[in-house]
């Protein structure tokens, strides 16, 4: 297959992201990557739950101190929209719209760099506000690993559809690239779901007691 | 890349109706969104609305359950066809993933 190849709508085949050998292999192993995601947020919300509101003894803080609902919901709505967004970016690639996916992912980007950014407005507000470090206790530990690894995932799918786009600003559409689109936007709902669990049972369990 | 790909030229009544197709799935995948922000805003207001723990904490986790199928099966469109196998891969992580959390939260105690 040459890499450059030009398509037109209506050469364009309904499912590009698995037209390819490449692509087929890079769909099915990346569902088994997130097969792998899944385990390690397993653990992760294990943690969390044993060592939830523990601390050395007269100094812990508890999660209905600490959460504020409000924040929460702005970040929940914020990364549910951009999954959206990102639907709408692969609706366009199959429908062989070059530049209306580039502008969903734009968008896409713009929602999780606004999320990661209230993130980083919450831990500070956190660390200041209460003291509550990193070291602070089994709970902040427990607290910052699991809430960070998801915005370390966040971080990395903002480089990724980044660097996707930029590289294949001038190449357009072919499917070279369309899996390439396709396993970004998997990844991307894939944080979305790992974020519905987090803020049920961080912070809506944290905020019921 | 030794592997060819066969591509061919869709006739107009084949590309109007695929292209139907993609709508139709487009504004699912519209109500779908719709449903999620549904089902968050009944999250948020069952906690807010200080209901008891007992309640609120096994609907919240439902309401999380559905929200994660939807997401799976019509944002990251498990639906299609050719799905078994990478769906498989995923269910297993979870079959893990939902071994690890009953250990800590039953069987270890702090």
């Amino acid at each position: 297959m040459d890499i450059n190849k030009q398509y037109s709508a209506q050469t364009w085949p309904d499912h590009p992201e698995t037209a390819t050998l490449e692509g087929k292999n890079k769909f099915v192993g990346f569902w088994l990557f997130l097969g792998g995601e899944t385990v390690l947020f397993a653990t992760l919300f294990a943690t969390y739950l044993a060592l939830k509101d523990k601390g050395p003894s007269g100094m812990e803080i508890t999660a209905s101190q600490l959460f504020e609902l409000p924040l929460v919901f702005i970040m929940t709505m914020l990364l549910l929209t951009s999954s959206l967004t990102s639907v709408y970016a692969m609706f366009h690639m199959r429908s062989y719209n070059f530049r209306a996916m580039q502008a969903w992912m734009a968008v896409t980007v713009l929602l999780g760099a606004a999320f990661l950014g209230f993130e980083i407005y919450e831990f500070n507000h956190y660390v200041h506000e209460f003291g509550f470090t990193y070291g602070h206790s089994a709970f902040s530990s427990a607290f910052y690993t699991l809430v960070g690894t998801h915005g370390l995932h966040v971080a990395i799918g903002l480089g990724w559809f980044i660097l996707l786009m930029i590289r294949n600003a001038k190449r357009g559409l072919n499917l070279y690239n369309a899996s390439k689109f396709y396993t970004i936007s998997l990844y991307w709902h894939f944080i979305d779901v790992v974020w519905v669990f987090i803020f049920t049972v961080v912070y809506l369990m944290g905020v019921v007691g | 890349m030794a592997h060819e790909v066969e591509t061919r030229k869709k006739t107009q009544a084949e590309f109007e109706y695929a292209k139907r197709k993609r709508e139709e799935e487009m504004r699912g995948q519209v109500a779908t969104f719709a449903l999620m922000i549904f089902l968050t805003l009944v999250a948020f207001t069952a906690v807010a609305a200080d209901f008891s723990a007992y309640y609120v904490v096994p609907t919240i986790l439902l309401l999380a359950a559905v929200q994660v199928g939807l997401q799976l099966y019509y944002f990251m469109h498990a639906k299609e066809k050719g799905h078994g196998t990478p769906i498989f891969f995923f269910y297993g992580g979870l079959l893990i993933a939902f071994t690890i959390l009953i250990t800590f939260v039953t069987i270890i105690w702090i």
